[in-house]
């Protein structure tokens, strides 16, 4: 990879605690060109805290250090407020797991589309309101004019997530951070929002970062995963290939999934080395 | 041991009657674990939430062991199925310790032994005596729905109805609360209905799976005929292919019309 669209060297984020500092995210590094990239682990892992800390989104008194943070040509470390505000929707975006608290209850999905359009692209607001339009047939949405004017509480989840990934996209960023996105919906509906998502993510040549605790979502949605422990990466597979995985974490983690057609009296539980805590970098 | 005739269940009333479980018949014999598995809004936990007795059902007729049941229990009737929910964040009290979350049906069924009762149950479910004086919050989720499933083994029911019961937790936490609900299966010669959206966690714990889909069972089928691929109905074939992760051929193919609304 020549050009990463995002380049992470020795991150770390650092919460201060009663009994000393709470280190979130230890010393993670990786890289993201135009591929859809897993991060797994269970919760407290650290997973959506990078994410956040990519999107500049710590916030006081966690502390972001970093050797290398940058995202194509911009420094992300020190970054100010202000110069975040310009490049989150325009360069790099996120999706949160439950529609239902993400969006504005109080304002049409239209609406809040077009308002990211027009914030960022500084549009008419009809100009606005076209691309919006376009963009709710872009996720799959059948008729647009109505579903411009419905509120959050009118819309299910499914379709309040493709909204959310409407509003994500329209500014066109370079990269899509997706926090569990499924994992408020139901099965059937899963399969549709990822179905969607992928077919934006290759058709624009974006990089997708997906973070999710479910293994097999992310082993058959991904091209590479990340398998974090508290607070570092344990490993990176290629995402078909996670049931080679070698770390003990993994394959104690696969081990312990119930399978369909594998019954087994007991599932083998998994056991927590304490090794695996110790700093690896 | 638990038997469903013909139940419909409604919300509301009149015009504004919402009927969230219709016609359904079911029969789960005595020490059999059956699952149902189903989209949200299927009506799979109001199923539950009838049996157990919380909500009333409109038609049709639930036995308990023999016994026709209604809303209105007996002491012994509510002692015989108890209930496990989803999230053990939100399903114990955050101001009562886990001794007096475990004392208090003790004391509604006036049982003897309480103390004995207590330290028995925690130990069934693998906690300590060190666990039993804390609050909710002091505890991790496995341990929040170990609780849970002590408070609902300390009646000694036969029949335990799982609304999602390890949906909250994290893959390996969730491993350690399946094996356990085997154990006291085995131990107890407890009866299971148990609800969930993951079809693996249903095979793995119940013998006979029911799929439900807008209030009605299209089918019930076995856990091996779902591992075979050997099934009738539509949706529960789109249930399969979603369980299984995700598909790129099958999803491109797949229609993306999800009705509007």
């Amino acid at each position: 990879m020549t050009d990463p669209l995002l380049a992470v060297r020795n991150l770390s984020v650092t919460y201060p605690g009663d009994d000393g500092d709470v280190r979130a995210v230890r010393n993670v590094s990786f890289t993201l060109g135009r591929e859809r990239l897993g991060i797994v682990g269970e919760s407290g892992s650290g997973k959506s805290t990078t994410g956040r800390a990519i999107m500049g989104l710590v916030g006081h008194p966690g502390r972001i250090e970093a050797d290398e943070l940058r995202l194509g040509a911009t420094d992300l470390r020190g970054l100010s407020e202000r110069g975040f505000r310009r490049l989150r929707g325009q360069r790099i975006a996120m999706v949160l797991q439950d529609p239902k608290y993400s969006l504005d209850p109080v304002m049409s999905v239209g609406q809040q589309i077009a308002e990211t359009h027009r914030s960022h692209l500084r549009s008419s607001h009809r100009d606005a309101r076209r691309a919006a339009l376009e963009m709710l047939q872009a996720v799959h949405i059948r008729d647009p004019e109505r579903v411009y004017t419905m509120y959050p509480h009118q819309v299910s989840g499914g379709m309040g997530q493709r909204v959310m990934i409407a509003m994500m996209l329209i500014a066109g960023p370079d990269i899509l951070i997706a926090d569990e996105p499924t994992s408020a919906l139901d099965v059937t509906v899963q399969t549709q929002v990822l179905a969607i998502l992928d077919e934006l993510v290759r058709s624009r040549g974006m990089g997708l970062i997906l973070i999710s605790h479910n293994l097999h979502l992310v082993s058959s949605f991904c091209d590479r995963v990340l398998v974090m422990y508290a607070g570092q990466v344990l490993e990176t597979c290629v995402a078909g290939k996670l049931s080679e995985a070698k770390h003990p974490y993994t394959r104690g983690l696969l081990a312990a999934l119930p399978q369909l057609g594998h019954r087994r009296a007991e599932l083998p539980q998994l056991q927590r080395d304490p090794a695996w805590m110790a700093d690896l970098a | 041991m638990i038997t469903l005739d013909g139940v419909t269940i409604t919300y509301g009333s009149g015009a504004r009657a919402v009927a969230a479980v219709r016609d359904l018949t079911l029969s789960v014999a005595e020490g059999e674990a059956v699952g149902l598995v189903g989209e949200s809004g299927s009506g799979k936990s109001t199923v539950l939430r009838a049996i157990a007795g919380l909500i009333p059902y409109a038609a049709g007729e639930i036995t308990l062991a023999g016994r026709r049941v209604d809303r209105r229990r007996t002491t012994a009737e509510r002692k015989m199925a108890q209930m496990v929910f989803q999230d053990p964040y939100g399903s114990l009290h955050p101001n009562q310790t886990v001794d007096q979350i475990l004392a208090l049906p003790v004391a509604i069924h006036r049982l003897d032994r309480g103390e004995t009762r207590i330290v028995q149950a925690l130990a069934e479910v693998g906690l300590g005596a060190e666990h039993r004086y804390r609050y909710p919050h002091q505890l991790s989720g496995g341990q929040r729905q170990r609780v849970a499933i002590a408070r609902a083994l300390i009646l000694e029911p036969r029949i335990l109805l799982l609304d999602e019961p390890t949906s909250a937790l994290d893959v390996s936490v969730q491993a350690e609360i399946l094996n356990l609900l085997s154990r006291l299966r085995r131990d107890h010669g407890l009866t299971l209905l148990m609800v969930s959206h993951d079809l693996a966690v249903i095979a793995h714990l119940c013998e006979r799976i029911g799929v439900m889909s807008r209030g009605q069972l299209l089918e019930i089928t076995t856990a091996t005929a779902m591992a075979n691929n050997q099934v009738t109905h539509d949706y529960t074939r789109e249930l399969l292919r979603s369980n299984a992760g995700f598909d790129r051929s099958s999803a491109a193919s797949a229609e993306l019309d999800v009705v509007a609304g």
